[in-house]
């Protein structure tokens, strides 16, 4: 359905079968027609008295469905069907929109994001309790109107039902439910009355992205639209210094050119014409500082970081040094993991109409406050003349915590007259991506007499996000970055003396960023690693290693125990096969990872099947986890097989998906996943088949072939070797 | 002055011969369900059927689809094939982002069409040109033998 606008400028689509509408975005101040206000007692649910149901999410979505899963927690106390309501993005929120101050602010990440795998972490009493709230004004209001106990009504499918069996839908009773008192702290269900948490729902978000009919924020079309392209110089830091623009405008559909400091961008009648333009203007560049940057002398002033003692010690339990120094016998190895680019399917992009008295911004983000933001300040109107329109994306992985792209869209749009829409090509959304950090960290372990681990220490050495991204999150006086350090200091194993430590090394000129998987991607590599090498140098099977140094954790040992069952572990295999394990505690849940491969005669990874064991506690939306583990071991494979960035000349080498490679159908492993249930508070489960990824992929390429291979990718490390 | 026939109108367009069909699609007739994700025939995100066969309209000039006969994701609704198609991707909880999930059911329909019980080796060779992010192969995979049960 094309995109409409109603008469207040805002746009509206998506509107599918029934009575779901994914993505119309209302302010949530906008003036109302005369007639009665709509019950919204608190930030996340709004119901008009013509009876329409709409929840606005505080989470935004792309692709791991979260407006299922956590309008599942508010559904179910409210006690509506899912098919029943429509869903909005929540607009930018720091305390202007209601009277519930920063309604929007994840309580985990204290800001509003969506990222860490922390919504449904954050949102399972938040969500709840609304649902509740509004479910007992509604049930007070109908009570008052029968003159009965409202102990004797209960509420279903958005209708009250009184003792005698009388009903009334929420919608007729929005008025009577205004003029009741807000509760706080409503109880919430037991588990054992749960309707839609833990039962598999649809997906709301599905219908119109198989029809081609939802739009995403590279969809949006207005009137008067012209659409850009961009080239930002070849070489990082570099500026632009002159471009031939009447060549550009030589190519028919080409209106503008736009200077930008360290870019140059395009504007034609469509893409086409804005790309071609971009061809042909020739751009002249100043390559400043960086002109000379090679990925070489970056990773080795990481090495050598790697060899001095670490810039901050995060966690020192016992003596590990003299515990590795008195062990019976040592094992220490150095890896390194890559810096990666997020490369979503939908290149980033952002649509904006600068005004005088204000702008419009349409675009994806998973930081809606920080988007509104740097559109005010690249066109210094006030915050809240800027109104932000968030779509669903096209994949994020982390690249849309950032807004580079934001606000350099912003810098092009106040310069032309008309709406406009900056996409960039997979070119530039490779190149000019915002890079996860290049990771070179050493790891020392001493064994005892009878194979036990004595003595652990850890020290790492990459680039800080936390630092750049939201410095408040930095702990022991601004030194240490906890992302850094997660997966390492916390693991699933009783470990007697443990040092883990940090040297925070910058890479010049490169931005760094969130990246799915976020630190324990970082850490589980180098812990579970580390550990099938303490397993093989203490002559011992990998499982039965870990499931001895687990200790005391049951929900550990458990997800451990099923993997290995069900993977079959310990059988025979063919030459050449060869089965790795990986054991996670991460964002809540703990997972353990069998992955098989086949390591051809001419060095080719074969991914058999993967075999996957979780317990994430209560599971909202059960096929949701599984399909998050799944996608999640995909896109980690990808990167653990392929996926490098790398400099030369201060140039990024890789530019689209011939040299950035994503694995495809014919390559992915066959995928199961077996779910421990029980009622512990949910964990995050979105980046969590992305940790597992690569650690279960190179000690199962070990256990194949005998070679080690502690430096990611794999690429063609294994051919001719 | 081009002559495009899309999802059975007729359509007039002022464009450049070269131009490629995706972005006639997008931002000039405003079929949006057709997707930009590499440019270079790598992913698979704006396949369309011409005369039936799946192709990459990032990189096939508007001029050469002239005469022929080219459907979107946005008529699969209306081919006998796309409804299945888009039923075992319900069905089965396929999409996640969703963003190459247009192209995916493109090929997918377009393999269904011309081999309705498709082995393993089948799917391989017909879909290992659409890439997606999210990973949903498994179910990919799943949907499509599913879609040609039914």
């Amino acid at each position: 359905m094309p995109a409409t606008f109603s008469r207040r400028g805002l746009l509206a689509f998506g509107l599918l079968g029934g009575a779901l509408v994914v993505g119309v975005r209302i302010p949530l101040r906008s003036a109302r027609a005369a007639g009665p206000a709509p019950l919204m007692p608190n930030g996340f649910i709004r119901i008009d008295p013509q009876g329409a149901i709409t929840f606005i999410m505080p989470d935004t979505e792309f692709g791991q469905g979260i407006y299922t899963s956590a309008g599942m927690l508010i559904a179910e106390e409210l006690e509506v069907g899912l098919d029943q309501v429509a869903f909005e993005a929540a607009p930018p929120d720091t305390g202007q929109y209601h009277t519930a101050m920063r309604a929007y602010v994840s309580p985990l990440l204290g800001e509003q994001a969506t990222g860490g795998s922390t919504s449904i972490r954050g949102d399972w009493k938040r969500l709840r309790q609304a649902g509740a709230q509004v479910r007992t004004m509604l049930i007070a209001a109908a009570a008052r109107q029968w003159h009965v106990d409202p102990a004797t009504c209960h509420a279903d499918r958005a209708e009250v039902i009184g003792p005698d069996g009388r009903r009334a839908s929420y919608g007729s009773l929005v008025e009577a439910a205004a003029a009741q008192p807000v509760p706080d702290d409503v109880p919430l269900k037991p588990a054992s009355q749960f309707k839609l948490i833990g039962h598999r729902q649809p997906r709301v978000d599905t219908p119109a992205k198989v029809d081609g009919s939802l739009q995403f924020g590279i969809d949006v079309r207005l009137p008067d639209m012209k659409i850009g392209t961009v080239l930002a110089c070849p070489v990082i830091g570099g500026r632009l210094r002159s471009v031939d623009e009447e060549a550009a405008k030589r190519v028919p559909g080409v209106r503008d050119v736009v200077r930008l400091d360290d870019a140059v961008a395009v504007i034609g009648d469509h893409f086409w014409a804005a790309k071609q333009g971009l061809a042909a203007l020739d751009p002249q560049w100043d390559e400043g500082p960086h002109a000379g940057l090679q990925i070489a002398d970056i990773v080795h002033a990481q090495a050598e970081a790697s060899d001095r003692e670490p810039e901050v010690i995060a966690k020192e339990e016992g003596d590990a040094r003299a515990a590795i120094k008195g062990a019976a016998k040592t094992v220490s190895a150095a890896y390194q993991m890559p810096f990666l680019s997020h490369a979503p399917m939908e290149p980033v992009n952002a649509t904006l109409h600068v005004r005088s008295d204000g702008a419009d911004l349409w675009v994806g983000t998973q930081v809606p406050v920080r988007a509104r933001n740097t559109v005010a300040q690249v066109t210094g109107l006030p915050p809240e003349k800027v109104q932000v329109h968030n779509y669903l994306m096209g994949g994020a992985f982390g690249r849309r915590l950032d807004v580079d792209y934001i606000t350099q869209a912003a810098a092009i749009a106040k310069q032309v007259p008309y709406p406009v829409k900056i996409v960039w090509t997979r070119e530039e959304d490779i190149q000019r991506d915002l890079l996860r950090p290049y990771y070179y960290d050493r790891l020392s372990g001493g064994l005892d007499g009878q194979g036990r681990i004595t003595g652990w220490t850890h020290h790492g050495t990459g680039s800080s996000v936390m630092a750049r991204w939201q410095p408040k999150g930095m702990q022991k006086d601004g030194k240490l970055d906890p992302d850094t350090v997660e997966g390492a200091t916390e693991t699933p194993y009783g470990i007697p003396a443990m040092r883990v430590g940090f040297t925070r090394v910058e890479p010049p000129g490169i931005t760094t960023a969130w990246w799915r998987g976020v630190g324990a991607t970082h850490n589980v590599f180098m812990v579970e690693s580390f550990m099938d090498e303490l397993a093989a140098a203490a002559g011992k099977d990998p499982v039965a290693f870990r499931r001895d140094m687990i200790g005391d954790n049951a929900r550990a040992r458990a997800v451990l125990d099923l993997a290995a069952e069900k993977s079959g572990w310990g059988q025979k295999l063919p030459a050449g096969v060869g089965r790795g394990v990986s054991l996670q505690l991460s964002f809540g849940s703990f997972l353990a990872h069998v992955l098989e491969v086949e390591v051809t005669s001419r060095g080719e990874v074969h991914l058999r099947r993967a075999v996957v064991a979780v317990d994430c506690g209560t599971a909202v939306q059960p096929d949701g986890v599984v399909a998050q583990i799944e996608g999640g071991l995909i896109f980690g494979l990808s990167a653990a097989l392929y996926n490098e960035i790398t400099v030369q000349d201060g140039r990024i080498q890789q530019s689209n998906f011939n040299n950035y490679r994503v694995l495809r159908i014919d390559e992915a492993p066959r995928i199961e996943v077996h779910m421990i249930r029980n009622d512990e508070g949910p964990g995050g489960i979105g980046e969590t088949g992305t940790v597992a990824a690569a650690p279960a992929l190179v000690n199962a390429i070990y256990a194949a072939t005998g070679k080690r291979l502690r430096r990611l990718p794999i690429g063609n490390q294994l051919v001719g070797a | 002055m081009l002559t495009l026939s899309i999802n059975g109108t007729s359509h007039q367009v002022d464009v450049p011969d070269d131009m490629p069909l995706l972005w006639v699609l997008r931002d000039v007739i405003g079929l949006t369900g057709t997707k930009f994700g590499c440019g270079i025939a790598q992913c698979g995100a704006c396949t369309v059927h011409l005369d039936g066969q799946a192709v990459r309209s990032c990189v096939l000039p508007a001029s050469l689809a002239q005469g022929r006969d080219v459907k979107t994701i946005e008529a699969m609704a209306q081919d006998p094939v796309g409804q299945k198609v888009q039923r075992a991707w319900l069905d089965l909880e396929v999409v996640q982002c969703g963003y190459c999930q247009s192209g995916q059911i493109m090929s997918a329909t377009a393999l269904l069409t011309t081999t309705p019980k498709p082995n393993d080796a089948d799917i391989d060779a017909a879909m290992a040109g659409n890439i997606c992010r999210c990973g949903t192969y498994v179910r990919i995979r799943e949907a499509i033998k599913r879609a040609g049960e039914a």
